[in-house]
């Protein structure tokens, strides 16, 4: 562990020599202005003190775990991203996650075989976030009421197909989308990589991104100018279901059960990992790169904490104080 | 004797701007004094000095031969001043009487609000101004002509002497109006002064003693009603030389080809029904007083609001224009009134914002936007409508307002609209820029565009249109073509000063 560190600030310095000031200071005024940049500093302030009070924290075994650990908080808050850009919210994602786990699950134990389950799950999730979009874009209600009142409903929904019970009895081939490896990989880590992927191209080199970006940035604007608000707030909630059901069902491959109490308080997670990669909770400025990297800080913060052997309470309370001041930090600097 | 009021030689300037130059005014007790002029010729700055909102720069204020120093609002209260503004400033949850007491509420001697003699005082209040208003329910629940009765009251609870009422009549509807007159006929008797400012002539002969009228921050005379006719009053609101800065009206409309036929549009119930035409490469300007209902329409005919009932047949053929984004297909696109809030999305960049509604046209055949097919199209637009930045990733919060609507009216020309609606184009524009945008509104017209223009600048309406719908109240009462395109006769139209429909 003290090998990583001095490591890593010989390779700055080599860059400074290297660059020459003027340039250096223009690349790094250029880099401050991008909303990765104060989230990004930050996760390696967590990274390094991390590695610097916990031997265990910086090998390749604990490491891939923490990855595999974000991972489903990372898909859920891909969606989240888009809705929160958007000046929305979405609080459902947690049941749905559930919803869409369970129904999954369900299905492959009444003998669908595993794509065609895995394909239903998604569609739920699909629908589920459709509905939420329909309340939001047509209805005008406001998001956080509607995911609110889904947010049981989806729970709820989960409860009634399962009767309260885990599903089990599922086929081993399931097994591979939470456990198994493809390139190296573990498979949650690389559906992350791939959900991450695509959404950058949405949000970056399409259209459907820049309206996002817009009906965040000032929605009468857009509005008024032609773009059709109501449709891409639809599809933002759409988009949001789904990787809920994503998440859920890589959850449920995971733990080869269906747990319809599953992913309880994930919507929290998923807006924190969020705010913390400096998209704002406004809408209209974020990117979804940062939410990767807030996702990171949160998992290295979660996995740090209990290498350190601090109790969950304590954890608790750590955890709430460095997000207040991540984005006390966001607010002050990162306009 | 001295008078109720008396305001001497008021000056005022803003940064940039000499608002008031040498006013001085006199209201004496139980007199209704018009104030008079177009918009922003400095009545409300007047206004807001006598109630202690601004400081003048010189002058004075007296009040019963008592020179006043007011530092704020409260200094003018105290002094017997009150104001209705344009805007109540009622909490519409509460209801009437715990309005009338909002700050300071009488309690009884437990310190428990003391609701039994609120009432009955605030009972007392309408009494003397002979209405009769449910004071149980919240006052959003009353008229609008009610909640303006409220906040009479209100003043007079304060012990007002002065009341200066800002265009009370403009959203009452006639039966309203007369029902304010009675009360203000009523105050009068009781010795209230009365400022009351209005573009109505009608109401202004019904119910004042004497006008005073600026113009351009100036008063240009003051008259007793009886002996002033309505031509000499508009004469006097308008009659400053038009400055000759305007490009010259090549009229490009051969009167033929009509891009649009609004052959109805009725935006309430209740609404008045328009209709008007609008001509291949022609400028029609939207007249009217603030308020009378030419933004509305605008908003109306793009689908950006909800009408009651429209007919609007485009290039021939008949469109129900649900929303701004079907306008946008049929080639009809909207420069909303305020930049900031409607027009741009701040965070983006030049480029984003002249992009934000053609996307599709810089993605070829694919999802992927063509950045630098997306760059170049931008960097032409910005040189033909000359926006002034270091490049397309400037963000446009960092733009003066000038630049701001060029980037607005570069992103229609993206499209290539046919159709395009400006509203209030040169609003917080500088005077240079002004002139780049009236250029760019002709070259426009060259290129067979058509443009609405709504404003509430007379001289730009005069200089910039080629034809002039005269707004009031809702409806357009008048459209003027060539010569008739003139100050006096759009101010006599716009007011109601024309007797003749």
């Amino acid at each position: 562990m003290r090998l990583g560190v001095p490591a890593m600030s010989n390779l700055t310095e080599t860059k400074v020599q290297n660059q020459g000031h003027s340039v250096m200071s223009l690349q790094l005024s250029k880099w401050r202005k991008s909303p990765v940049f104060y989230p990004l500093v930050g996760f390696i302030v967590i990274f390094v003190a991390m590695a610097f009070v916990n031997e265990n924290f910086l090998t390749t075994n604990n490491l891939s775990n923490v990855a595999r650990q974000v991972s489903i908080n990372a898909i859920i808050a891909v969606g989240m991203t888009c809705a929160i850009l958007t000046g929305g919210i979405d609080l459902s994602v947690g049941a749905v996650m559930a919803l869409a786990g369970t129904v999954t699950a369900g299905l492959m134990a009444a003998g669908m075989p595993p794509e065609a389950a895995v394909l239903a799950g998604l569609m739920v999730g699909a629908l589920f976030g459709a509905g939420n979009g329909a309340f939001v874009a047509y209805a005008k209600m406001p998001p956080i009421i509607v995911t609110l009142a889904t947010m049981g409903i989806a729970r709820g929904l989960a409860l009634i197909y399962t009767g309260g019970y885990p599903v089990s009895g599922l086929p081993d081939s399931f097994a591979f989308l939470g456990r198994g490896e493809l390139f190296g990989l573990q498979l949650p880590i690389l559906v992350m990589l791939v959900v991450f992927a695509l959404a950058y191209i949405l949000l970056n080199k399409t259209p459907i991104g820049r309206y996002i970006y817009a009906i965040g940035g000032n929605e009468e604007a857009a509005r008024l100018s032609g773009v059709r608000v109501s449709r891409y707030k639809l599809m933002v909630y759409t988009l949001s279901g789904t990787t809920a059901a994503i998440a859920g069902i890589v959850l449920t491959s995971r733990l080869m059960s269906g747990q319809p109490n599953s992913g309880i308080g994930f919507e929290l997670d998923a807006i924190a990992a969020v705010v913390l990669g400096g998209t704002a909770i406004a809408g209209g400025r974020g990117a979804i790169i940062g939410t990767l990297v807030g996702a990171m800080m949160l998992g290295v913060l979660n996995n740090g904490l209990n290498l350190m052997g601090v109790s969950p309470y304590v954890q608790n309370v750590i955890k709430g104080g460095i997000i207040l001041l991540a984005i006390y930090i966001g607010r002050t600097r990162g306009k | 004797m001295s008078s109720l009021l008396s305001l001497e030689h008021i000056s005022k300037s803003f940064p940039g701007v000499k608002a008031l130059t040498d006013i001085s005014l006199r209201l004496e007790e139980g007199e209704i004094h018009a104030l008079l002029g177009e918009n922003g010729a400095g009545k409300s700055t007047l206004m807001k000095i006598l109630c202690g909102i601004h400081n003048p720069d010189t002058g004075t204020i007296t009040i019963n031969g008592e020179q006043m120093h007011f530092y704020n609002y409260h200094n003018a209260i105290d002094a017997g001043v009150g104001i209705i503004f344009q805007e109540f400033s009622l909490i519409p949850y509460l209801n009437a009487f715990e309005n009338i007491f909002l700050g300071r509420e009488l309690t009884n001697r437990f310190g428990m609000l003391d609701r039994a003699s609120m009432r009955k005082k605030a009972e007392a209040l309408f009494q003397r101004l002979s209405v009769d208003i449910d004071l149980t329910v919240p006052v959003h629940h009353l008229s609008v002509a009610e909640q303006q009765f409220v906040e009479i009251a209100k003043a007079l609870s304060l012990d007002a002497r002065i009341l200066v009422l800002d265009e009370p009549t403009a959203t009452l509807t006639p039966n309203e109006a007369d029902h304010l007159f009675r009360i203000m006929r009523e105050l009068k008797s009781q010795g209230v002064g009365m400022i009351f400012i209005s573009h109505h002539m009608e109401e202004i002969y019904e119910v004042c003693d004497r006008i005073t009228v600026l113009r351009d921050g100036c008063k240009v005379g003051e008259c007793a009603v009886q002996t002033t006719d309505v031509d000499d009053l508009v004469e006097l609101m308008v009659g400053r030389k038009i400055e000759n800065n305007f490009p010259p009206k090549v009229t490009h409309a051969d009167g033929h080809e009509v891009v649009i036929d609004v052959r109805s549009i009725q935006l309430t119930k209740d609404a008045p029904v328009n209709s008007f035409q609008l001509q291949k490469g022609e400028i029609l300007g939207f007249a009217g007083l603030v308020g009378s209902g030419r933004t509305e329409l605008a908003m109306g005919l793009l689908g950006a609001t909800p009408v009651y009932r429209k007919e609007v047949v485009v290039n021939g053929r008949p469109e129900t224009l649900k929303s701004p984004a079907d306008a946008l297909n049929c080639g009809i696109g909207l420069l909303p009134e305020s930049r900031k809030t409607e027009g741009l999305v701040l965070p983006f960049s030049i480029r984003e914002n002249i992009t934000l509604n053609n996307l599709a046209k810089h993605c070829g055949k694919g999802f992927i936007i063509d950045r630098r097919d997306e760059g170049q199209v931008v960097d032409e637009l910005m040189r033909k409508v000359r926006v002034k930045a270091p490049d397309h990733e400037t963000p446009v919060g960092n733009l003066s307002g000038g630049n701001q609507q060029k980037v607005v009216i570069a992103r229609w020309l993206n499209h290539e609209c046919k159709v395009l609606i400006f509203d209030e184009p040169t609003r917080g524009i500088d005077v240079g820029a002004k002139h780049e945008i009236y250029r760019l509104m002709r070259a426009l017209t060259a290129l067979g565009i058509s443009i609405i223009m709504i404003s509430s600048e007379l001289p730009e309406v005069v200089g910039v249109s080629d034809r002039v719908a005269v707004f009031r109240q809702g409806r357009i009462v008048k459209t003027l073509a060539g010569d008739a395109v003139n100050s006096n006769e759009i101010m006599r139209h716009a007011t109601g000063g024309a007797r003749d429909e």
